[in-house]
């Protein structure tokens, strides 16, 4: 039962990461950014390639949120005049695209097959191999995380990046260049998705491309959107609630193969609840448009 | 200060500025005047960047700045107020204009490691503004909490913080009640004693007629008439502009 538990908040401290990056781009700055299980996928196969080859974990952390960070500048590009939908759809391409090449790229990937046997995390010397260690592992950098982006969230930055999301045109009249403020947004919830995805594949030990399917951006959406936009307080109250919802489907006796799509049906429910009843999710300070 | 040299803006087949030229001189209140689809604030947006002329040129300052996007022109010193709402609804008053007051806050690493403070000189430069405009009380308001009329005082105050040279509104009283009509017209009457250069479009023609010391009149995409407002108000070319022949 201590397993159990602790296995839920190691996946509660990775979706945490994930939800609070993706509110970066998408609440503060208003990018419609569907891509982000791509940035996470990217971490997850950057990492576990590099540790398969012996590099040290550290170093395979850090590059995972490097290159995800990068294809986010690259994606940056294309798509800076995009906007709402349009942009949604761009970067649901950019997953799609990412899912295939995983896929396909089988030299590289082992395509459906997956990279099994990823080392447990090691940082000089000490070994993250026992679920409580990856535990404090995954609770130091999402604290971490989580005020990195309060950083950000509350410095002039911050409030560019809002300005940003509410009036881009009112922004670019007052001298600032959009694109690059957009772009830094996109890369740095790219770079965290990308240590997230470290982070996940070094837990699991074994990652293949249904692991990243676009499907999967639905329950992190969930989290950005019902704990309301703009709102840090939010998300990780919804983060946390979404995790756990279904999992009392498991003591009533539901199989496995059942409670996975139950919990995509809670989510889709919860969601159509809350964009009819409350828009601004319960702690947003603006509304999804 | 401002050159527009033969500038041509379509849209599909609909002419919206046609070969047209003026220059704006320094320590002036311009106007710009005209029937409603006359082109006065396509002359904005391409003044302002938010739209490329098909030709001709726009020269600010010895610069050719035709080409140059919103951002780049409000860098070079032109300040834009528009017609319509433009406030940042999700942030309060007092964040708006500070928002205006120069760029360090775009940079990244500046604002993570905390070496762009908003200062004291910051916060009084806001703190003067607000007073001058009654807004005071209203510095933690969000944008959209506000009425019309004091997003528009908001805007205007916001429009003249960013740091500029030359400053371009697009009907600052439209829609506003009298009094705040008063207020205005006081602020800009208070640019003009500070030397300020300043193009206006306004279709209150008293306001106008109060406030500039030339007028430019345009129909159809053409500049028809221009003067001082005395010359402007006996022009049988505008009445007919106006009126129709």
């Amino acid at each position: 039962m201590e397993a159990y538990f602790i296995h839920l908040i190691i996946l509660i401290g990775i979706y945490l990461i994930l939800a609070m990056s993706l509110q970066l781009s998408i609440g503060y700055t208003g990018l419609m950014n569907f891509g982000h299980i791509a940035f996470y996928s990217i971490g997850a196969y950057v990492s576990a390639l590099f540790t398969l080859n012996d590099i040290p974990f550290v170093v395979a952390f850090i590059s995972a949120g490097i290159i995800a960070g990068l294809f986010g500048l690259l994606l940056s590009i294309p798509t800076n005049k995009l906007k709402g939908d349009y942009l949604a759809l761009a970067t649901i391409a950019f997953t799609f695209v990412v899912y295939v090449v995983s896929l396909n790229w089988v030299s590289l990937t082992r395509g459906p097959l997956g990279l099994p046997g990823i080392p447990k995390p090691s940082i000089l010397g000490l070994s993250f191999s026992s679920n409580i260690m990856f535990l404090i592992l995954v609770a130091i950098v999402a604290i971490v995380v989580y005020f990195f982006i309060r950083r950000i969230i509350d410095s002039p930055f911050g409030k560019v990046l809002e300005a940003t999301r509410d009036n881009e045109l009112a922004t670019r009249v007052l001298g600032k260049n959009t694109f690059k403020i957009k772009s830094v947004s996109l890369v740095i919830s790219a770079f965290l998705a990308g240590i997230a995805g470290s982070l996940y594949a070094h837990y699991i030990t074994y990652i293949d491309p249904s692991s990243f399917s676009m499907m999967q951006i639905a329950p992190i959406l969930c989290m950005v959107i019902i704990g309301g936009l703009a709102s840090l307080k939010g998300t990780i109250i919804a983060t946390i609630i979404l995790v756990l919802l279904p999992e009392p489907l498991r003591f009533i006796g539901f199989s496995s193969s059942i409670v996975g799509p139950m919990r995509q049906i809670i989510y889709a429910l919860i969601l159509l609840v809350i964009l009819l009843y409350k828009p601004k999710g319960f702690f947003g300070k603006v509304e999804l448009e | 200060m401002l050159k527009i040299k033969n500038l041509t803006k379509n849209f599909g087949g609909v002419k919206a500025v046609k070969s047209c030229d003026f220059d704006i001189k320094e320590n002036t209140i311009t106007a710009l005047i005209g029937p409603n689809g006359s082109g006065k604030s396509t002359i904005f947006n391409l003044i302002s960047g938010v739209l490329v002329p098909d030709s001709g040129k726009i020269i600010f300052d010895g610069v050719d700045i035709s080409c140059f996007s919103p951002e780049n022109i409000s860098n070079v010193g032109i300040s834009r107020l528009f017609q319509k709402s433009q406030l940042f609804d999700n942030l309060t008053v007092r964040e708006n204009l500070l928002l205006s007051l120069d760029n360090e806050d775009t940079k990244f690493w500046k604002n993570i490691f905390g070496r762009n403070k908003i200062n004291k000189k910051k916060e009084d430069l806001v703190s003067e503004m607000l007073t001058s405009i009654e807004m005071n009380y209203f510095a933690s308001r969000l944008g959209r909490e506000l009425s019309f009329g004091q997003k528009r005082l908001v805007e205007i105050a916001r429009t003249i913080l960013n740091p500029h040279k030359f400053l371009i509104l697009d009907e600052p009283v439209a829609g506003v009640n009298p009094k705040l009509r008063r207020k205005i017209s006081d602020i800009l009457i208070d640019l003009k004693k500070k030397g300020e250069t300043i193009l206006i479009v306004e279709h209150d023609m008293n306001f106008i007629f109060k406030l500039a010391d030339d007028v430019i009149v345009l129909d159809e995409g053409a500049v028809i008439a221009r003067g001082s407002p005395e010359k402007i108000k006996e022009s049988k070319k505008v009445l007919e502009a106006y009126l129709g022949n």
